[in-house]
């Protein structure tokens, strides 16, 4: 546990150091609540804020879902088509350039105000990261590996499914991990096009409201839910590619 | 069992010319070493007799032939057993069954005991070893060794050259072994090839005929292996 020590430290100075201003400061309470008036609302608004936290975690897993076998779905039909992957690599790389802001509210009109839009936001967020490490992690076996397994008589498949599936899983479980992070964005900036529920609508809502803190609290409450989860993903990783983060050196030999 | 023919071979990537006008015959069962400076083209040669390539010019003529990398490129999410059993998995045999093919042959290369470590937890002998038993699981009458041991400690790279020495006698197999360590060649070859510096070609051959097992000492192999040094320069 010695290793969740400097960031608790941490984590208290800039909190320490956040109260110390707010109480201290000139600053209005609507414009910066204090770190304990953030506590407070996490423990007065619990029903409000489970309520919402529930609805936007849904999105945010469904959508990393959708993304995740979407992403992968592409990564490996541009894997095995030189052709597609010129062809569309480049129209890949401008999904996401697109300005979800922008966009967000269209979708809205367009899908309805159900959970379809968010799933569309959440996707287009996470399915770039999702599919550039996938590739690259199909693209990035050792071409002596490939020589190997033709002399083997392996198929193309074979290939894919003995050497070239397992090496892209480490990239894979990057790729999830940056998703995780901006899906929680996306699932915030999908409930502020248009919704009715969720933290990002609580948030929308909470501000004009003057409900600061309460505001606060729902953001505390997604980068909680964004450490956990990125936390799991870490803990997969571990027992799903052990052998990604032991290094050479440390074989007994 | 089915030979190696290399006929006239010119082999080229763009203004590299690798190999030109390389000829070369190992016989079924016969083991022979090619040794040449760095960059002559060996590993070409492999590639070729493996119709990995393909002879800009000239003729490649082999059974059905298995390479041995200079790297022993193990998967590192599969046990050593399952590494060993690869070339059958990928024949289609059932993972049970491989396993089973592979499991006594450990036992002969004193892996006994190491089938379910991972290679990131063998020493580099024993992943070589590991790697060689891949290579002839793949059943092919053909073997080709890329340097097979050039990345082991001196007294590991002796003990592997006894052990591959004692395995092709009990399981002949018609070899081409490319080398830069005349000494291996001399220690494991019926024949050594000496390459020239690139583009390579055969400027020299000699017939070992010594008995086995081999000692690197004897002053046969020795006055050998001064042959082929003189050659090489």
């Amino acid at each position: 546990m010695r290793r969740a020590a400097l960031p608790t430290v941490l984590v208290l100075a800039l909190l320490g150091a956040w109260e110390a201003y707010a109480q201290l400061g000139s600053v209005d309470d609507f414009l910066l609540p204090a770190p304990t008036e953030v506590a407070d609302s996490l423990w007065t608004d619990r029903s409000l804020l489970w309520h919402d936290f529930r609805v936007t975690a849904g999105e945010v897993l469904l959508g990393i879902g959708v993304a995740l076998v979407a992403g992968i779905a592409c990564a490996v039909a541009l894997h095995f088509s030189a052709l597609l992957r010129r062809a569309t690599y480049p129209l890949l790389v401008a999904s996401q350039t697109v300005p979800i802001v922008v966009i967000a509210p269209l979708l809205v009109v367009w899908l309805g105000y159900d959970l379809a839009p968010k799933l569309a936001i959440i996707g287009l967020i996470c399915f770039f990261p999702v599919t550039v490490t996938a590739l690259d992690g199909l693209r990035g076996v050792d071409p002596e590996l490939r020589k190997l397994m033709r002399t083997l008589d392996a198929s193309r498949w074979q290939t894919f499914r003995r050497v070239e599936a397992p090496a892209a899983l480490p990239s894979v479980l990057s790729g999830a991990k940056i998703a995780v992070a901006v899906a929680v964005i996306g699932a915030v900036l999908a409930e502020q096009a248009g919704s009715s529920e969720g933290l990002g609508h609580l948030i929308l809502q909470a501000i004009p409201q003057f409900e600061t803190a309460r505001a606060y609290a729902a953001v505390v409450v997604l980068s909680a839910f964004a450490v956990i989860l990125f936390g799991a993903l870490s803990l997969a990783e571990r027992r799903l590619v052990p052998w990604a983060h032991r290094s050479q050196g440390d074989s007994p030999a | 069992m089915d030979a190696v023919v290399v006929e006239a071979v010119t082999r080229a990537y763009g203004d590299v010319v690798a190999l030109r006008d390389m000829s070369l015959r190992v016989d079924g069962g016969e083991v022979v070493a090619v040794v040449g400076p760095s960059g002559c083209g060996k590993s070409t040669l492999l590639e070729l007799v493996c119709g990995l390539q393909r002879p800009d010019a000239g003729r490649v003529d082999s059974g059905p032939a298995v390479l041995m990398p200079q790297r022993d490129l193990l998967l590192p999410w599969s046990s050593a057993l399952d590494n060993a059993a690869l070339p059958l998995l990928v024949h289609g045999v059932s993972r049970g069954a491989a396993r089973e093919r592979a499991r006594p042959l450990f036992a002969q290369l004193g892996l006994e005991g190491f089938e379910a470590a991972r290679p990131d937890e063998l020493s580099g002998g024993m992943r070589q070893r590991v790697a060689f038993l891949r290579t002839l699981l793949a059943g092919k009458p053909v073997l080709a060794l890329d340097e097979p041991f050039a990345s082991l400690d001196a007294l590991t790279r002796s003990q592997m050259q006894e052990w591959l020495a004692e395995a092709l006698a009990r399981e002949p197999r018609t070899v081409l072994l490319v080398t830069h360590d005349v000494e291996e060649a001399v220690v494991l070859a019926d024949r050594v090839v000496v390459m020239s510096p690139r583009p390579g070609r055969a400027v020299g051959e000699i017939e070992v005929g010594l008995p086995r097992p081999r000692v690197r000492t004897d002053p046969a192999a020795v006055s050998l292996r001064e042959r082929a040094l003189e050659m090489l320069t």
